[in-house]
């Protein structure tokens, strides 16, 4: 027996970031079920695209970057932007979309500013903002719910468009969009921005099918499954509390004062919670260790920031959903938000950092 | 404030510290079972410090007897806390050994090989301590030689001799952690000493309030210790809530009092001070029983060990007796960590031989399977994902991810902005990393650095200040010689202007002199031009001399010139040509060997000529060597010659190094030209 | 017209603009360190004289006169960068002619150290010191105070018989510095 020598603390609880990163997985699963259900296969198919690519990518930087190529490829982390990705993708748009989305992500976004925890911003968000903006119109080919769709998209159907344009029967991406009325659809955002734009109420456009009988026909489950996934993450202590819940009382108050100024031209406080990726942005993007605030009046600071930006872009800005840009805008001020909201560490005091 | 403070507590209130973790205890393999008595080890290693300060003179040396409990060292200082013979015996040596220290270096220790008779010497008990003076208890703790217990070993004759306003002596049992149970255990068997032992304190503090902190995890050596302290109103056993790290010093004091000590400042400047539960116990014995600081209670334990418990340890046991005592089990080809102390805040040890110390409070064996993170032979340590568990955790508050970027890019004025300092190594932040970084090992490598760096420039302050004192002295003296000078020559100048005869003759009298003076130097010049020819000449026209003593200088001075301008010309061939060039030196080397044996006088100067000529010639032939090879700098070989014992041939040694040193450069120099002149033409 | 006003419009705006820069430069002038001192204040004050300079102020006035940075050995990479940055110029990797001594060998500190049984006692050391760190008087054993030793070389030369030696500071466990690879491991039987 000979003696071993190292540093102290000798014990260690056993954690490890991929399984962090494999837990963060497997909480999106309720939502993506919820999004299968009302949507179909395309963001599954999306997903699948962009988790092949991300390894592809991970797998051909490591190597050129000499780092231990097994242990990082597997980490989970280029696996869940991937899955993020994914998930924010229309669920029609070509397969290239997920794949230059997928590219920039992981290439330029996360292993070219040094790979995990270097990058400042979050990889799959950068990504579709990228995709948002230099390819608008496939990034508009939002799919309405199955219900509302007249052609029957099934996997091969879904697979086929994905990848040709076209369903197995000859129907085009803009066929397969119309409803049963024959009316090209968009998503419940929108369709109310839009409809705000052309000067009706907040009431008259909810008479529009997309809205279905709440808030969002498909996108509220679907909100509410990734508000499910992510309690479960605070609940496993995965993701801080703090980000998520400033963020949706952010996004509420802001929306709450929207809405009592002028209640026609706003949208009521619920159905900014349960539409667009409002959930899916609180609980596994902004909660993102790595781009995101380390302490914790810093976290608070960062939510109540993005759901103000949010609200700002969804009810001013050009675009229906501002998650993607709201997270960026605050993955950029996170280091500053850091820098002020230091601890008092102990036995000093309050003005002496 | 104190009022409120205790009211608190006996409500049962406490306040909490921030972040705090909760390892796996594993405190049940050693708590069951009642502290072991050993029998003698054969030898003790007992290092002559064992606490923070310095090291205590010497009383004892190799072959002396002792007695047990007899002072091994003298404390002449109030930093030194002095050792004593933990049983008797014999001191069978006084060197360097390991010590007990994460460096694995060796220190100054008192090996004792003990006969087993266990003879104490003579005891002075102490039936009432209320007859002694606090000046005379302290100096019973001085000469007990007792230091913290707990950890960092400070001297507790400093602590207890302190300013008389105390609120608070907090005595520290929470043990928080893991696997100790060395306090608890004593608390349980020992509760009337210790609360003995706290009397003495509080005869010599005089706190407002006394606490026992204990934490919730500890059930019997609560309730011992609710019964022995039952009498006293002062004293309040506190059970505070079981968190790693509410036993350091700092956390403890928070959690008691809602206080903070200020960064950079100790305990007592709030009024606080505490103990160890270990301290008060050797108090008590020191001061009643004088008996010294010679054992404690050490936790043997970890799943490595068939029989884990807690034993009674002589101080200087080296660890693997206690190893053997409790059932180490042989783990085949596996490196197996013995570490001493705890888990989280505990050193690896590198040898067996490593003694139990004042402060050492337990040693841990794991098995693999209970701390396979012990055992990893590489950091598993990846990239840092700012996950920010590791400041939820830091009981100081700290931003640990941030102190780990700037330790790794050893950015020390952001490290101290951060306020690495107040950071208390209590491996939390480690603990909980997911990322597996070496959290605390970053810092302490910083810690080191930033403190050698500040001794660094404090040297370069020092030595800043003495070199510019240099300076103004140089110069000092230097205005001071001119001033004489002048002085002198004016001086002289008056007394040529004075136009009397007395001044005419002074004036040829000056004009002698200076002629005088000439001369001699001429000679002088003459003679050293000869001597700084060429040793190697004289000594043989010493050779000569003593043959034929009648011949004049100048004949000498002409043929050590020639001489010297042959040995040029054979050296400047030997430089030119490298290889072959080892002929002609040898052969000169030689013929001046032959030169240098006196042929027939026994004259003193003729043999240091001989020794000088010697060395001279041996350095010649090494220089021819060196030019050929590798330059060696100073050589021993022309010492090694001369071997006459008499004072002037150690001088003619000197000088004949330092020619030879000379002639080493000269021959370097000549190399440097030669390799010049090659690479010119090449 | 237009351009008279033009041009009365952007002088006046100049002069105004002149004369609050000039006021602010007055005003709020920074009354820095002299260049030289904080120079001096990275330099490692070994006084070691390898730079070509006679001590560590000679060389930061030096410095601050524009002479290269890369000239101080025992402050080594280190130094050079922070005079990099004070200075505001490139990094220079150390210029290897002003190193004296041994470059191959390891960077930890060293002390100088008289063989006592071999010094004559020629004072030569003594002059040679800058720090005054040798005691001794002429034909008295000399000796080194270790504490005041500033490591520099520069009685190396100067001794006529060779009894100094440069020694590397030992390590002890008060300047060990968590170097947890270099421990020798014992095998426990």
């Amino acid at each position: 027996m000979a003696f071993w020598i190292a540093s102290s603390p000798h014990n260690h609880n056993q954690t490890k970031t991929p399984n962090l990163m494999r837990l963060v997985i497997y909480a999106t699963l309720p939502g993506i079920l919820a999004q299968w259900y009302f949507f179909g296969w395309g963001n599954l198919i999306h997903i699948g695209i962009a988790m092949i690519t991300a390894l592809v990518c991970e797998f051909t930087v490591l190597s050129l970057r000499k780092k231990p190529i097994a242990h990082e490829l597997l980490d989970g982390s280029a696996l869940l932007t991937a899955l993020l990705l994914g998930i924010c993708l229309p669920a029609l748009a070509p397969w290239w979309i997920s794949v230059i989305g997928t590219i920039f992500a992981i290439v330029i976004v996360k292993q070219l500013y040094g790979g995990l925890g270097h990058n400042p911003f979050n990889p799959a968000m950068a990504g579709y903002v990228m995709l948002l903006v230099s390819f608008p119109l496939q990034m508009t080919l939002w799919q309405p719910p199955l219900s509302l769709v007249a052609v029957d998209l099934n996997f091969t159907n879904t697979l086929t468009t994905i990848l040709t344009g076209f369903t197995v029967e000859g129907y085009s991406v803009e066929q397969v969009r119309n409803t049963l009325d024959g009316i090209t659809m968009a998503t419940p955002l929108d369709t109310l921005k839009t409809n705000i734009n052309q000067g009706l109420t907040v009431l008259e456009s909810l008479n529009n099918p997309v809205f279905g009988d709440n808030f969002a026909l498909g996108w509220e489950w679907i909100n509410a499954g990734f508000l499910l996934g992510g309690l479960f993450l605070i609940f496993k202590k995965a993701i801080a509390w703090q980000t998520p819940v400033s963020f949706l009382i952010s996004l509420f108050i802001c929306s709450f004062i929207g809405y009592s100024m002028s209640p026609d031209s706003s949208a009521s406080t619920m159905f900014h919670w349960f539409s667009g990726a409002t959930m899916l942005g609180a609980f596994f993007i902004l909660t993102d260790p790595v781009t995101g605030a380390t302490s914790t009046k810093g976290r608070i600071i960062v939510g109540l920031l993005a759901g103000l930006l949010v609200y700002l872009i969804r009810t001013a800005g050009g675009y229906p959903d501002g998650i993607a840009f709201a997270i960026l805008l605050c993955n950029m001020s996170a280091p500053l938000i850091d820098q002020y909201t230091r601890p008092r560490t102990y036995g000093h005091l309050k003005g002496d950092k | 404030m104190v009022e409120s403070v205790i009211e608190r507590i006996t409500r049962g209130h406490f306040w909490d510290f921030h972040g705090g973790i909760h390892p796996p205890e594993q405190k049940m393999l050693t708590a069951s079972k009642p502290i072991k008595q050993l029998a003698l080890p054969k030898q003790l290693i007992i290092p002559l410090q064992q606490h923070i300060g310095r090291e205590g003179d010497l009383l004892v040396k190799i072959g002396d007897k002792v007695l047990k409990g007899q002072a091994l060292t003298l404390s002449t200082n109030p930093m030194v806390v002095p050792i004593h013979a933990p049983t008797s015996g014999t001191i069978s040596a006084i060197q360097m050994s390991v010590i007990a220290h994460p460096s694995g270096l060796s220190q100054l220790c008192v090996f004792l090989d003990v006969d087993g008779a266990d003879t104490w010497r003579k005891k002075t008990v102490c039936a009432d301590i209320e007859q002694l003076s606090n000046s005379e208890i302290i100096e019973k703790i001085a000469d007990a030689g007792i230091a913290g217990m707990g950890g960092a070993g400070f001297p507790t004759h400093i602590k207890v001799n302190s300013k008389p306003d105390i609120n608070f002596l907090i005595i520290n049992g929470a043990e928080c952690e893991p696997y100790i149970t060395a306090d608890d255990l004593l608390m349980m068997e020992q509760s009337n000493a210790i609360v003995d032992g706290i009397k003495i304190l509080d005869k010599l503090l005089t706190p407002a309030f006394i606490l026992i902190a204990i934490e919730d995890n500890k059930p019997k050596a609560i309730k011992a210790l609710q019964q022995a302290s039952a009498a006293i109103e002062k004293i309040k056993v506190c059970v505070v809530p079981t968190k790693y790290p509410a036993g350091g010093e700092k956390q403890l004091i928070q959690i008691l009092t809602g206080q903070e000590v200020p960064s950079g400042r100790l305990p007592i400047h709030t009024g606080i001070v505490m103990q160890n539960i270990a301290t008060c116990f050797a108090i008590n014995d020191a001061v009643r029983h004088d008996i010294p600081l010679i054992r404690r209670v050490v936790t043997v334990t970890g799943q490595a060990l068939n029989k884990p418990q807690n034993v009674w340890a002589l101080l200087g046991t080296p660890i693997n007796f206690l190893l053997q005592q409790c059932a180490v089990q042989a783990i085949e080809n596996e490196q197996q960590p013995v570490i001493m102390g705890g888990p989280m805040m505990g050193f690896s040890v590198s040898s067996e031989l490593v003694p139990i110390v004042k402060t050492s409070n337990c040693i841990l064996v794991p098995s693999k399977t209970e701390m396979p993170s012990a055992f990893e032979k590489e950091s598993k340590e990846v990239e840092c994902i700012r996950c920010g568990q590791c400041s939820d955790v830091c009981p100081s508050q700290l931003l640990p991810q941030e102190l780990q970027w700037s330790a790794k890019a050893k950015d020390y004025p952001q490290l101290e902005k951060l306020n690495l300092s107040d950071c208390i190594d209590c491996g939390a932040c480690a603990y909980v990393c997911p990322s597996q970084i070496p959290l605390v090992h970053y810092y302490r490598i910083a810690k080191a650095e930033i403190r050698q760096q500040q001794q660094l420039d404090l040297k370069a302050e020092k030595a800043k200040t003495r070199f510019e004192a240099r300076k103004l002295r140089l110069e000092k003296e230097k205005t001071a010689r001119q001033e004489k000078q002048k002085k002198a020559a004016a001086a002289r100048k008056a007394a040529m202007n004075k136009a009397t005869p007395e001044a005419t003759d002074a004036k040829s009298a000056v004009a002698a002199a200076l002629a005088r003076v000439k001369a001699k130097k001429a000679a002088k010049s003459q003679s050293s031009t000869a001597e700084a020819q060429n040793n190697l000449a004289q000594s043989n026209e010493l050779a000569t001399e003593a043959t034929n003593p009648i011949d004049e200088q100048k004949t000498q001075v002409a043929a050590a010139i020639a001489r010297a301008k042959a040995k040029r010309i054979l050296k400047q061939e030997a430089a030119n040509k490298p290889i072959s060039s080892n002929e002609p030196v040898k052969q000169t080397v030689t013929e001046l060997l032959e030169v240098s044996q006196p042929p027939s006088n026994d004259d003193k100067k003729v043999k240091i000529a001989a020794a000088i000529a010697k060395a001279k010639a041996k350095k010649l032939s090494k220089a021819a060597d060196a030019v050929q090879s590798v330059y060696r700098p100073e050589s021993t070989e022309a010492e090694k010659t001369v071997t006459l014992t008499d004072k002037k041939a150690k001088i003619a040694a000197a000088v004949a190094k330092a020619k030879a040193k000379k002639k080493t450069k000269e021959a370097r120099n000549l190399a440097g030209t030669v390799k010049n002149n090659d690479q010119d033409s090449g | 017209m237009n351009i008279l006003l033009a041009i009365l419009v952007l002088g006046s705006i100049a002069a105004i603009f002149g004369a609050l820069l000039g006021y602010a430069s007055i005003r709020f002038k920074v009354d820095a360190d002299p260049i030289v001192e904080q120079l001096d204040a990275l330099l490692p004050q070994t006084q070691c004289g390898q730079c070509g300079y006679p001590g560590c102020k000679p060389y930061a006035q030096a410095v601050a006169d524009g002479e290269a940075i890369n000239k101080c050995a025992p402050g080594g990479e280190d130094t050079i960068k922070k005079i990099a940055d004070l200075m505001g110029v490139e990094v220079q990797p150390l210029d290897e002619s002003h190193v004296q001594g041994d470059t191959t060998a390891s960077n930890r500190p060293k002390v100088a150290f008289i063989i006592e049984e071999d010094c004559i006692g020629c004072t030569k050391c003594i002059q040679a010191c800058p720090v005054d760190a040798i005691i001794g008087a002429a034909k008295q054993m000399h000796t080194i105070i270790i504490d005041e030793c500033t490591g520099c070389d520069l009685c190396v030369a100067p001794c006529p018989v060779d009894c100094i030696e440069m020694r590397e500071l030992p390590d002890t466990i008060h300047n060990w510095q968590w170097d947890l690879t270099s421990i020798p491991v014992k095998q426990l039987d």
